[in-house]
C-alpha cells in the first residue's frame, strides 16, 4: 500500500513553500520520526519528519523547488514494496517558469498584484522601485533607522536570537548586537512599561508584540502610560515609543488570536495609530512612526507579511503620518478602507469596473489622526461611500468614517453610508465559519450596489 | 558549579531541583546594613534632613486644608508620617543623574529634591504656574529638569516605567540609578514581578523601594499579602532584600548607602523594605475606619520621625531658637506657596488642546 507525502502546511498562514532539501532519496527505508526533508515556510526553515514506515518510492518533487503548494504530493511511500501507479513528478527547481505555469490557477487570496496601485505623488523623477515583501519592508524601516540614530531599540519576544516570530526582525541582531535587539521574556504588561519608560528616559524604543492580542496584557501601558503622560505634565515628559506587530484576523487561529485593535486605540487621545497594507507604506511610515516625538501604535497584519509590492529605491523613504492615500480614483462610489481591507476594496473596485462602475479607493493608512478631508473630498466627488473594515462593525473606524461623513459631508451624500465589516461575533475556528465571519470581496461589491442604487 | 551537580549520575537526576546555590547570598545587604548602621550625619546634615521633613510635613497639613476649603479636587494623598523615606533615600541619589519615579503619593518625593513648593501647591490647585501646568494634578507631577519622572496614577505601573529608566541608565552607560518606589498594595500587582525578572536578569541599576505603610487604601498587609516581609519577595529573581525602619532617617539615609553601592558596583537590582506609616487617611476622602486611633496615636507619639529627629538635634546641643527660627521659616515658605496656588489664575481655555500631541501631522 503506497503512501503519499504530501507538502504540510506548517504554519497557520503557510499556502505554499521551498522543498529546500531531501534528506532521503530513492529507495532508502524510513521509520517514524526520520527526519526527511527540510521546508521553508513564509517564517523559517522546517525539518519534515515521517509517521509513516516504509520505503521511499518516489520523489515527486525535486530539491529546491519554490511555491510548492500545501497539499502536493512531494513524494510516494512504498509501504510494503508494491510498485503504485505514482502521479506524474513535478518540474525540477531547474525549470521554474514551468513549475509557476503548472501551480493551480485558482487566484491567491488577497490578489493584490494585479491592480494598480497609485503611488505618492511626490516621488523624483526615475525612482527605481524594487520588489519588496512587506515583511522585509519593516525589517528595512528599523535597520535604516537604527543605523541612524543610537537611541532606536527593538525589544520583544523571539525578535533577536529567533529573528522574531514572523521573521520581522530577521538579522537585526546580527548588524545591531544584544544591546539593542532584545528578546524578553514572555511578560507584556512589564516590558510595554520597560520600553515605556526607556522612552520617558530619552530612548527611542520599538517595542515588538507577537501579535497585538497579547497587547492586551499591556494596554494599559499604552494608553495610561504612553498616551497620557505628555499632557498630563503639561508637555514636559516626552514618550516616543513605538509598538508595533500583527493585528487582525491571521489564519484558522480562532477568537483569541484574531482581533483588529485599529479601532480601539484609535480611540486614545495622545497615540498615533497607524495601520498600512503594503510595504512602501509599510517602510515609510514605520520610519515616520520611529522618529516621531510621539507613542506610536502600529498594526501590521500577518497575512500581508509575505505579499510583495515596489518599495521605492531611496536613500531615506520616509511617508507622512496623518495622511490617507487614494490608491485608485473614481468617480461613481468611494470605498474606504486600510491595512488588509485595501486589497479587498481594489479587488472590488476592479470587478466593479467590468460592470461599469468606477470605484475611487482610498487607503486611510493612518487611523489617529484620522485624514478626514481626503475622505471627505472624495465624498463630494462621488456623493456614496463605502467603508470595508477587517474588524467588528460596532463602534469600528467604519462607524467613524460615518459618523464624520453625516456630520461633515451630509449635503455630499445621495445614500446612507454602508459599513462592510466581519460578522459580530468572536471569530469561530471552523474553515466554513471563519470565512463567513471576514469581509470579503463579495461583500464590498454588493455594498457598493446598493450605495449606486444597481441590483 | 559544583553545588549545582545532580545528584547521582542518571539521567533522572539531571531534572531534579538542584541544591541551593550556597553563594546566593540575598541576605548580604541586610547584614551589611546591620553591622554598618545608621547614617553617621554631621549636625548641618541632620539639620537639613530635620528642614525637608518639617516642610512636608507643613505642606501636606496645609494641602490637606486648601482640599477642606475646596481648592483641591480629586483624590489627594497626603504623605504624612512617611516623610523620612523620600528625604533618607534621596538625599544619597545625585540629582538629576539618578532618576526618581513614584506613584500617586508624590508630594513628599518632590519637596525632598528641592522642587519650589509653590508650583507643587498651584498644581494641587489646577493653576497654570503648577508643574504641570494644570492639567495633571496632584497624582501626575514631573519634573524631567530634576529627573523626577511622576507621579502614576495607576498603581504599580511606575515599578516597570522605572525599569525601563534604569534600562535607559545601563543603555546610555550614563552611571545612573534609577530609584521607583511602591506601596505595600503595589506590592501585589504582577507587573511588579515582571519588572523584577527583567531587572534581575538584565542586571539593571534599580533599587524597587517599597514604602510599607500597612494599608492598601483599607486593606491591611496582613489580609492582602501572604508574605508580608516585603523585602524577602525578590527571593524569587534572586534580588537581595533589605528591611528598613522608614520612620528614622538617618536609618533610611545608611541603607540607601548601602543599596547605592551595590547597585553602582554593577551589582544589579536592590528591593529595599521601607516600614513606615500614614497619620492620614489613604486619600482625603478616607476616614480611616480600619484601624483604631490608639493605633495611630502610638505611631505618632513614639516613632514620629521629625520629633526623633528633632529630639536628637536637641541632644546634639543645637540652639532651640534655631530650630523655631527654622520652623517659622518653613511656615513662612508653605504660606506663600498656598497664597501663590490660591491666587495664581486657572489655565486658559486654550490649554485644553495642548500638549496631546507633540508633532503636529
Amino acid at each position: 500500500m503506497a503512501v503519499e507525502l504530501k507538502m504540510p502546511a506548517l504554519s497557520p498562514t503557510m499556502e505554499e513553500g521551498t522543498l529546500a532539501k531531501w534528506l532521503v532519496k530513492e529507495g532508502d527505508e524510513i521509520s517514524p520520526g526520520d527526519i526527511i526533508a527540510e521546508i521553508e515556510t513564509d517564517k523559517a526553515t522546517m525539518e519534515f519528519e515521517s509517521i509513516d514506515e516504509g520505503t521511499v518510492g518516489k520523489i515527486m518533487v525535486a530539491e529546491g523547488t519554490e511555491n510548492v503548494k500545501v497539499g502536493t504530493v512531494i513524494a510516494v511511500l512504498d509501504g510494503d514494496g508494491s510498485d503504485v501507479a505514482a502521479p506524474a513528478p513535478m518540474p525540477s527547481a531547474s525549470e521554474p517558469a514551468e513549475a509557476k505555469e503548472e501551480a493551480p490557477t485558482e487566484p491567491a487570496k488577497p490578489a493584490t498584484a494585479k491592480v494598480q496601485i497609485a503611488r505618492d505623488p511626490d516621488l523624483p523623477e526615475g525612482t527605481r522601485m524594487v520588489s519588496t515583501t512587506v515583511r522585509e519592508a519593516l525589517r528595512d524601516a528599523m535597520a535604516e533607522e537604527m543605523r541612524a540614530d543610537d537611541r532606536v531599540f527593538v525589544m520583544g519576544e523571539e525578535v533577536a536570537e529567533y529573528q522574531g516570530a514572523y521573521k520581522v526582525t530577521q538579522g537585526l541582531l546580527e548588524e545591531f548586537g544584544a544591546k539593542r535587539v532584545i528578546d524578553t521574556p514572555i511578560t507584556e504588561y512589564g516590558f510595554a512599561g520597560i520600553g515605556t519608560g526607556a522612552a520617558m528616559g530619552g530612548l527611542r524604543p520599538i517595542v515588538e508584540f507577537m501579535t497585538f492580542n497579547f497587547a492586551m496584557q499591556a494596554i494599559d501601558h499604552i494608553i495610561n502610560s504612553a498616551a497620557k503622560t505628555n499632557y498630563m505634565s503639561g508637555g514636559q515628559m516626552r514618550c516616543p515609543v513605538v509598538f508595533r506587530g500583527p493585528n487582525g484576523a491571521a489564519s484558522r487561529v480562532a477568537a483569541q488570536h484574531s482581533q483588529n485593535y485599529g479601532p480601539w486605540y484609535a480611540s486614545v487621545p495622545g497615540l498615533v495609530v497607524i495601520a498600512p497594507y503594503d510595504a512602501a507604506d509599510g517602510k515609510g511610515l514605520l520610519k515616520a512612526a520611529i522618529r516621531s516625538e510621539d507613542p506610536v501604535v502600529f498594526l501590521e497584519n500577518e497575512l500581508m507579511y509575505g505579499k510583495s509590492f515596489d518599495v521605492p529605491d531611496m536613500d531615506d523613504f520616509v511617508l507622512p503620518i496623518g495622511k490617507a492615500r487614494i490608491v485608485r480614483e473614481g468617480s461613481d462610489v468611494t470605498i474606504v478602507s486600510y491595512s488588509i481591507g485595501v486589497g479587498l476594496a481594489l479587488e472590488a473596485a476592479e470587478r466593479l469596473a467590468g460592470e461599469g462602475i468606477e470605484a475611487e479607493v482610498i487607503d486611510l493608512r493612518t487611523l489617529r489622526p484620522l485624514d478626514t478631508g481626503t475622505v471627505l473630498a472624495s465624498l463630494k466627488k462621488t456623493n456614496r461611500l463605502v467603508v470595508a473594515e477587517e474588524g467588528w462593525p460596532t463602534c469600528s473606524i467604519a462607524s467613524e468614517i460615518s459618523a464624520v461623513c453625516m456630520e461633515e459631508g451630509f449635503d455630499d451624500l445621495d445614500a446612507p453610508v454602508i459599513r462592510v465589516t466581519n460578522a459580530d461575533v468572536p471569530l469561530p475556528y471552523a474553515a466554513n465559519l471563519e470565512k463567513a465571519a471576514l469581509i470579503d470581496t463579495p461583500r464590498i461589491i454588493e455594498a457598493v450596489k446598493k450605495v449606486c442604487y444597481v441590483d | 558549579m559544583a553545588t549545582r551537580k545532580a545528584k547521582g549520575g542518571s539521567q533522572a537526576a539531571a531534572v531534579t531541583s538542584p541544591t541551593d546555590d550556597p553563594e546566593f547570598a540575598l541576605r548580604s545587604l541586610q547584614e551589611k546594613y546591620n553591622k554598618q548602621g545608621s547614617y553617621k550625619a554631621n549636625d548641618d546634615e541632620l539639620m537639613e534632613f530635620y528642614r525637608q521633613m518639617l516642610l512636608i510635613r507643613r505642606f501636606e497639613e496645609r494641602a490637606g486644608q486648601l482640599y477642606g476649603l475646596g481648592l483641591i479636587g480629586g483624590f489627594c494623598h497626603l504623605y504624612i508620617g512617611q516623610e523620612a523615606v523620600a528625604v533618607g533615600l534621596q538625599s544619597a541619589l545625585a540629582e538629576g543623574k539618578d532618576s526618581v519615579i513614584t506613584g500617586y503619593r508624590d508630594h513628599g518625593h518632590m519637596l525632598a529634591y528641592g522642587i519650589d513648593p509653590k508650583v507643587i501647591m498651584a498644581e494641587l490647585t489646577g493653576r497654570e504656574a503648577g508643574i504641570s501646568r494644570g492639567k495633571g494634578g496632584s497624582m501626575h507631577m514631573f519634573s524631567t529638569e530634576h529627573a523626577f519622572y511622576g507621579g502614576h496614577g495607576i498603581v504599580g505601573a511606575q515599578v516597570s516605567l522605572g525599569a525601563g529608566l534604569a534600562f535607559a541608565h545601563k543603555y546610555r552607560d550614563d552611571g545612573g540609578v534609577c530609584m521607583a518606589y511602591f506601596g505595600d498594595g503595589a506590592a501585589n500587582q504582577g507587573q511588579v514581578y515582571e519588572s523584577f525578572n527583567m531587572a534581575a536578569l538584565w542586571n539593571l541599576p534599580i533599587i524597587f523601594v517599597i514604602e510599607n505603610n500597612q494599608y492598601a487604601m483599607g486593606t491591611s498587609t496582613a489580609r492582602s499579602s501572604a508574605e508580608t516581609e516585603f523585602h524577602r519577595r525578590g527571593t524569587a529573581f534572586r534580588i537581595p532584600g533589605m528591611d528598613v525602619d522608614g520612620m528614622d532617617v538617618l536609618a533610611v539615609r545608611g541603607a540607601a548607602e548601602i543599596a547605592l553601592e551595590h547597585v553602582r558596583g554593577g551589582g544589579g537590582p536592590v528591593l529595599m523594605e521601607l516600614n513606615t506609616y500614614r497619620y492620614r487617611g489613604h486619600s482625603m476622602s478616607d476616614p480611616a475606619k480600619y484601624r483604631s486611633r490608639d493605633e495611630v496615636k502610638e505611631m505618632r507619639d513614639k516613632h514620629d520621625p521629625i520629633e526623633a529627629a528633632k529630639a536628637e538635634l536637641i541632644k546634639r546641643g543645637i540652639d532651640e531658637a534655631k530650630l523655631k527660627e527654622l520652623e517659622k521659616d518653613i511656615r513662612a515658605q508653605v504660606g506663600e506657596a498656598a497664597d501663590f496656588a490660591e491666587t495664581s489664575p486657572e489655565p486658559e481655555l486654550s490649554e485644553l488642546y495642548t500638549d496631546v500631541l507633540v508633532e503636529t501631522y
